[in-house]
């Protein structure tokens, strides 16, 4: 499924959380380039425990706990990656990356740019996005799409353990800054056996996790395992869904884009950010833009909806999330269409 | 104390380790650098380059403090005034006004950026942007890779005053004072951010005061005498580079020129006040004090003086003639095309 270079299989299935660590564990030891920086990740493991083990293991230099502090976290990454290293900068929940978007977007994005290859700036800024979690506002964000827009930036959500390791892996031996979400919806689980070795997902392909006939549907996070749901609530309905998973939205794989339009003629995008000007505009717009005449149907896309943020009373974090229920009402509708 | 300190490095002032030989070529930078800014501001006034951002009155801050460095281990942050800073790390007058024209032999960024943005890979000159203390965290994270890899460098990183108020720039120096990194914080404090003065800027008296806010030395000094700023910085460089963490200094100076070639300062600060600084002008306080030490007389001077102003009519003839860069070239290095960097 994954393109992997390895060929050896684990028994053990793993979560996403696991992946992660398991990556930066494996990473560290590899190249002693690479550290990892933020607030908690070293004594306390991470909020999440991504890190943990890796401050006894690694040691206080290479794992640092840094002040509380957004826009330092990544902008000394930025120092120490233009000086020879190759930091991992893990910003606690996405919604906190905002306070460092300036440092993101105009010098993480820009060091190579506009040094016309001067300065390279390899560094992995990690957080955790989106909702279902009872984080309220300012725990549950989706913000893919502002990294998204920047050239310059590469932005990578995974959704299963094997993409999750094997692409956080390749993110660390980036030349580029890399901003890679990790949903933390899907932190525990469902758990896959990851192949085990120097296992690598290259950046900017997407896979497709159930192929089908009838529609396509493409999502990211944990929104590619409502799909995965609806498409098989559908599959008793006679409706054959292809998943396909972005895995990453900058470089968008353009060729599997247009090649599951092209396939079913049926297209559907399913994100958790709210829908207007986010990625399902783009997928769509390269959609309509290269493949209209293959369509049958109208782009549909069924995201969150146009309200700051989510909030956080269960009915109305449910109300805000796309449903596997929801998606499959939308692609049924697609079907018959 | 920090204010002590500083005053006691004034009064040393300019009893020096600096060898005459030294001193004569910071003298030349000097003058270089004044006669590079002012053919800036006249080609951009004849509309021959868009944009220029004038450090006249600043070039002692500059040559004093990175004369206390060593260019073949430090590494370099400087901000956009800063054009004492690169002629003293070897970037040519041709290489300024490439950038000016915005040429792609340009060393900077081919063309890309505004003039005075520097990045020289070769002395560890990091490429910055135009908002302003943005490379206050940077220059806290390179401090910490010197530390982490074992090397003994230390990171100059300059900014103007308008940056202290800044949240980079609070961030930044916690960050660097909380891990003890090499680095040296340099405030060139020409007493404006464009139109606002110190008053609107800061409660504080100085800016080295706030040094005390991050458990690190803070120091002030007068930043139109080369001798006195050189002094504290060498002692601010010599505690970074054994291991006792970044010190802030405060180089007090003033910005004789408008902020950029785009303001116009007559509606907020007096000519008075304009003429008062220029009395204090940093060359002819730098001249003064080498005829003084005997290291420099008047036709030497004149002759020096000449001997620029030709290498700056060739240097600016060079990079007029110098050819663009292609329009094919701007797709170029948004990502890396094999291998990091050429700098690296």
């Amino acid at each position: 499924m994954a393109a992997s270079q390895s060929t050896a299989v684990a028994v053990k299935p793993k979560s996403n959380l696991e992946a992660v660590r398991e990556a930066m564990r494996e990473e560290m030891a590899r190249d002693p380039r690479v550290i990892l920086m933020g607030e908690d990740v070293g004594v306390r493991g991470g909020v999440f425990q991504a890190s943990a083990g890796l401050y006894d293991q690694f040691g206080n230099k290479r794992v640092i706990d840094t002040p509380l502090a957004e826009s330092v976290i990544v902008g000394a990454a930025i120092g120490a990656a233009v000086a020879g290293l190759r930091p991992i900068a893990e910003i606690q929940f996405a919604d906190f990356s905002h306070p460092a978007f300036d440092q993101i977007v105009n010098e993480a994005a820009r060091v190579r740019y506009r040094s016309r290859n001067g300065w390279g700036c390899p560094l992995v800024i990690r957080a955790p996005f989106g909702g279902g979690v009872h984080g309220g506002l300012y725990h549950s964000q989706s913000v893919e799409a502002f990294y998204a827009h920047v050239p310059g930036l590469k932005v990578v959500a995974p959704s299963t353990p094997g993409d999750m390791k094997g692409l956080l892996k390749s993110a660390i031996r980036d030349d580029d800054p890399v901003v890679f979400f990790e949903h933390k919806g899907i932190y525990g689980g469902p758990r896959e056996v990851i192949p085990e070795g120097d296992h690598l997902v290259p950046i900017g392909k997407a896979d497709v996790k159930r192929p089908g006939e009838h529609v396509s549907v493409i999502a990211y996070g944990l929104m590619l395992h409502r799909c995965l749901q609806a498409a098989e609530d559908l599959a008793g309905e006679g409706i054959s869904v292809e998943v396909l998973d972005l895995r990453t939205l900058r470089p968008l794989d353009t060729e599997a884009i247009l090649a599951t339009a092209r396939k079913t003629g049926r297209v559907c995008v399913v994100y958790e950010d709210n829908k207007a000007l986010g990625v399902g505009a783009e997928v769509s717009a390269l959609i309509a833009e290269q493949a209209l005449f293959d369509l049958d149907a109208p782009i549909m896309r069924v995201a969150g909806p146009e309200v700051p943020a989510m909030p956080y009373a269960p009915p109305l974090e449910e109300w805000f999330m796309p449903s596997a229920e929801g998606i499959a009402e939308a692609l049924r509708h697609l079907a018959t269409f | 104390m920090a204010r002590k300190q500083g005053a006691a490095a004034e009064a040393r002032a300019p009893a020096t380790d600096l060898p005459a030989e030294r001193l004569l070529g910071m003298y030349r930078t000097m003058v270089t650098t004044r006669a590079v800014d002012e053919r800036m501001w006249l080609l951009q006034r004849q509309g021959a380059i868009a944009f220029t951002i004038p450090c006249k009155g600043q070039e002692a801050a500059q040559i004093g403090a990175v004369a206390a460095f060593d260019p073949s281990r430090d590494w370099f942050y400087p901000y956009y005034r800063d054009v004492g800073v690169m002629l003293s790390l070897g970037m040519t007058p041709r290489d300024v006004f490439l950038g000016g024209f915005g040429k792609f032999d340009d060393p900077e960024s081919g063309g890309r950026q505004m003039p005075y943005h520097w990045s020289l890979p070769k002395a560890r000159v990091v490429t910055g942007s135009s908002p302003v203390a943005t490379q206050i965290p940077h220059a806290a994270g390179t401090g910490m890779a010197l530390q982490l890899k074992g090397e003994d460098g230390v990171v100059f990183c300059s900014f103007g005053e308008g940056s202290t108020s800044k949240g980079d720039f609070h961030e930044g120096v916690n960050f660097a004072a909380v891990r003890k990194a090499p680095v040296i914080f340099f405030c060139e404090n020409n007493q404006y951010a464009i139109s606002e003065g110190l008053e609107k800027q800061m409660a504080v008296r100085s800016v080295a005061e706030r040094a005390a806010a991050y458990g690190i030395p803070g120091e002030s000094v007068d930043g139109n005498d080369v001798f006195a700023t050189y002094a504290v910085v060498r002692r601010a460089v010599e505690r970074a580079r054994a291991g006792d963490g970044p010190t802030l200094v405060e180089a007090r100076t003033y910005r004789l020129m408008a902020h950029s070639s785009g303001d116009d300062d007559r509606n907020y600060r007096t000519r008075e006040e304009i003429a008062e600084w220029a009395k204090k002008d940093p060359i002819q306080l730098f001249k003064e004090q080498l005829i003084r030490q005997g290291v420099l007389d008047e036709a030497r001077a004149q002759a020096l003086s000449a001997e620029v102003a030709d290498e700056v009519d060739a240097a600016t003839d060079a990079a007029e003639q110098a050819p663009w860069p292609e329009v094919a070239d701007a797709t170029r290095f948004v990502y890396a095309e094999g291998g990091n960097g050429r700098g690296r």
